[in-house]
């Protein structure tokens, strides 16, 4: 969008104030993610940048909310660093167990979101599949309904057949949130998907087993990795259902985190969010990757 | 086949059955594999899902707590249809009050009876403790334990809880209240609250989206013309928030927004307020809004991106070369054709807006609270969950609304992510 040789003064005014403007609307979107990320070395314990910090003074930078996030919960959090130290905080540190519980029911929640969304994604790509819209609008309205009323709906439900409090059913629950991430991007793939390499390898005397995981898997990898990437995300970052249907020992980090900042609001959640965010960084860059990967294979190449 | 002389004209397949038949027997295996690939998640969904919500909902129509422990008194409701309790009425309530107060379950009908009239749980529970000792005549032996039985309303009240089935807590989800002669009427000015959430609610949110859309314009519009490779780079400034946990977002609004967080210090530093001026932006309706624009602002972009980015810029130049100006130009020619981005964009702003519960809990203090919120407080504080239950059908029905309209103008099938 080069300024055209024939903009008169006005236009040439306009011209740069827009730019000035799409430039003040990205820092409102990234600043806030990036100014956490010094606040989390602070030394002491405020929100704001301290003199020292902003004269770039290294007393005024530490890494005690980082070490905090290990100690908070631990036996001895004081005793030396050697071996038992950290056996104690794999055992006990609360951010650590709500990591592993996180992670724990965010792995199993995206198979179960993959792997039936996948096949499923294969069904509903195909030009015969009868009721296709009703199917696909129930498909996607997990991401559509309200948070509060899934949580509320399955809080009755789990309590009903016994399944609140337990691993098993935060793993269906979030697999169910994930769902519609995984059916848009991998249809999506499949809508550019050439299916005539379907019959090609029929013809060549391939059953459908082979010719899924020969010809059709490699080509929607792509969709399907992006996929469960936004599935895993969404159940990491989940927490209105583990408030209403997980029990006490069910800490995952979006849980302790929205108890951090409910009631007593430490910079160790800063500490936790500039993870969280380096974190977040590299899924944008794998999906980003794969994006790329896609559009070669496809024979779409980005200028 | 044998009569395949008598009818040359069908045609048939090699092994001689009809064309027609042979074809739309192979279509219909061809939808019934399809279908049964997608069966299993279909499955999986009504049960982890639709059948939960339905079940929730239908608690909102149905509260047991008083009907099922008052078996007497909903037997002489169904016999007699007058306002004014006699002995026989009195009497039936000290035989249930007995039964409850035996099975300890005089708190659950007082609750009951609590949610329409404030206050009266503990004249059940005292109630059905002394039951035991209560002689005839029941009426004055109640009236003497609290002469408040004789309440009007009260009786209302029970009548219309001696029936499981009840739209009274969609009354009470719309601010109305058994009045005194035992019919509906609006409730006092000051516990009022739910329209006004409502109202609230759709308000904020369509402040929310029209931010969204002033912010997301024009991102969308320079990704959208500028080249490529800058427009995938200043891409990732808008994916990464889009990637980012939600919490660490609201985190950092938090942050940023507190009276001693960043802007205020930036502020009081620059001498645009003092620093015992320093500006209220968290725990109110401001609190809300910049944060949630934030956190909702991809969500506008994104869909606006692709509309934006299939439109030919050869039209906007030919407008141009005919004569128009720069203004015209956006107004008659680029803007109508990014229309069904901006509906995209503002319906899928706006669904997610009114179902907000983490954001507006975190920052939004007393006056920023959404309809979630209040739905969540009688899930967890008052317990009220058949009320809670009313609130959130009518909020699943405004969301409904809402996706169908996606539905007919975007399609559900072109929703994109990134």
């Amino acid at each position: 969008m080069a300024l055209p040789v024939y903009a008169d003064p006005l236009e040439r005014i306009w011209y740069y104030t827009y730019r000035v403007i799409c430039a003040l609307i990205f820092i409102f979107l990234i600043a806030p993610i990036l100014i956490i990320m010094p606040l989390s070395f602070n030394v002491e314990p405020y929100f704001t940048f301290t003199s020292e910090m902003l004269a770039f003074d290294p007393a005024g930078y530490s890494m005690r909310w980082y070490d905090n996030l290990l100690t908070f919960g631990t036996a001895a959090p004081d005793a030396v660093r050697d071996s038992s130290w950290w056996a104690d905080v794999w055992a006990n540190a609360k951010w650590v167990q709500a990591a592993k519980n996180s992670i724990i029911v965010g792995f199993f929640a995206t198979i179960v979101a993959t792997v039936l969304g996948t096949i499923a994604a294969m069904g509903l790509s195909r030009p015969e599949m009868p009721y296709r819209k009703l199917i696909m609008a129930i498909l996607i309205s997990p991401m559509i309904v309200p948070i509060i009323i899934t949580a509320t709906g399955l809080f009755f439900f789990y309590s009903k057949i016994g399944l609140s409090g337990s691993y098993f059913g935060l793993v269906l629950a979030h697999a169910t949130l994930g769902i519609p991430f995984v059916i848009i991007t991998v249809t999506a793939t499949m809508m550019g998907f050439d299916r005539s390499l379907i019959r090609a390898a029929q013809n060549l005397g391939a059953g459908p087993v082979t010719t899924f995981f020969k010809v059709q898997l490699p080509l929607i990898t792509p969709g399907v990795v992006s996929g469960a990437l936004f599935a895993f995300v969404t159940s990491f970052d989940e927490v209105v259902v583990v408030l209403f249907i997980g029990s006490h020992e069910q800490q995952t980090i979006p849980r302790q985190m929205w108890n951090g900042i409910r009631e007593q609001i430490s910079p160790s959640i800063l500490a936790v969010a500039t993870i969280l965010v380096i974190f977040s960084v590299c899924l944008l860059a794998v999906v980003e990757l794969l994006r790329r990967r896609s559009e070669r294979m496809r024979g779409v190449t980005p200028g | 086949m044998s009569n395949s002389d008598t009818a040359p004209e069908i045609l048939r397949t090699v092994d001689g059955q009809p064309l027609k038949e042979a074809l739309t027997r192979a279509s219909r295996s061809a939808r019934i594999r399809a279908f049964l690939l997608v069966l299993p998640l279909l499955v999986f969904v009504l049960l982890t899902f639709v059948v939960p919500i339905g079940q929730m909902l239908s608690r909102s129509v149905v509260d047991e707590k008083f009907s099922e422990n008052m078996l007497q008194l909903g037997a002489w409701f169904a016999e007699n249809d007058s306002l004014i309790p006699d002995e026989a009425a009195y009497a039936a309530l000290v035989a249930d009050l007995k039964v409850a107060s035996a099975q300890r379950s005089a708190g659950n009908v007082g609750t009951r009876i609590n949610y329409e009239l404030p206050g009266t749980r503990s004249m059940f529970t005292s109630a059905a403790r002394r039951a035991d000792e209560m002689a005839p005549p029941f009426k004055e032996a109640m009236l003497a334990q609290d002469p408040k039985w004789a309440r009007p309303d009260l009786w209302a009240a029970m009548r219309s809880a001696s029936a499981a089935a009840t739209l009274n807590f969609y009354q009470a989800a719309l601010d109305r209240q058994i009045g005194a002669d035992g019919t509906f009427e609006a409730a006092p000015e000051n516990v009022q609250i739910y329209v006004k959430l409502f109202i609230r609610t759709f308000v904020l949110s369509v402040v929310i989206t029209g931010l969204c859309l002033l912010l997301g314009f024009p991102i969308a519009h320079l990704l959208a013309t500028l080249p490529l490779r800058y427009a995938s780079l200043l891409m990732i400034l808008v994916l990464l928030p889009f990637w980012t946990s939600l919490l660490v977002r609201t985190t950092s609004w938090m942050v940023l927004l507190q009276g001693q967080g960043v802007i205020n210090d930036l502020l009081v530093w620059a001498g645009i307020v003092g620093d015992d001026g320093r500006l209220e932006m968290m725990y109110n309706q401001t609190g809300t809004i910049i944060a949630m624009t934030h956190i909702l602002l991809p969500f506008m972009i994104l869909p606006l991106y692709s509309v934006m980015k299939t439109i030919p810029p050869s039209y906007a130049r030919a407008a141009r070369s005919l004569g128009a100006t720069s203004w015209t130009t956006f107004r008659r020619i680029y803007l109508p054709q990014t229309v069904s981005g901006i509906g995209a964009g503002g319906i899928l702003c706006f669904i997610l807006a009114v179902g907000y519960y983490i954001t507006p809990a975190l920052v939004g203090g007393a006056d920023g609270t959404l309809i979630s919120n209040q739905i969540a407080f009688h899930m967890q504080k008052s317990l009220n969950w058949s009320l809670a239950a009313a609130l959130a059908a009518m909020l699943l029905a405004s969301v409904l609304v809402l996706y169908w309209a996606y539905d007919r103008m975007v399609g559900i099938d072109n929703m994109k992510l990134g």
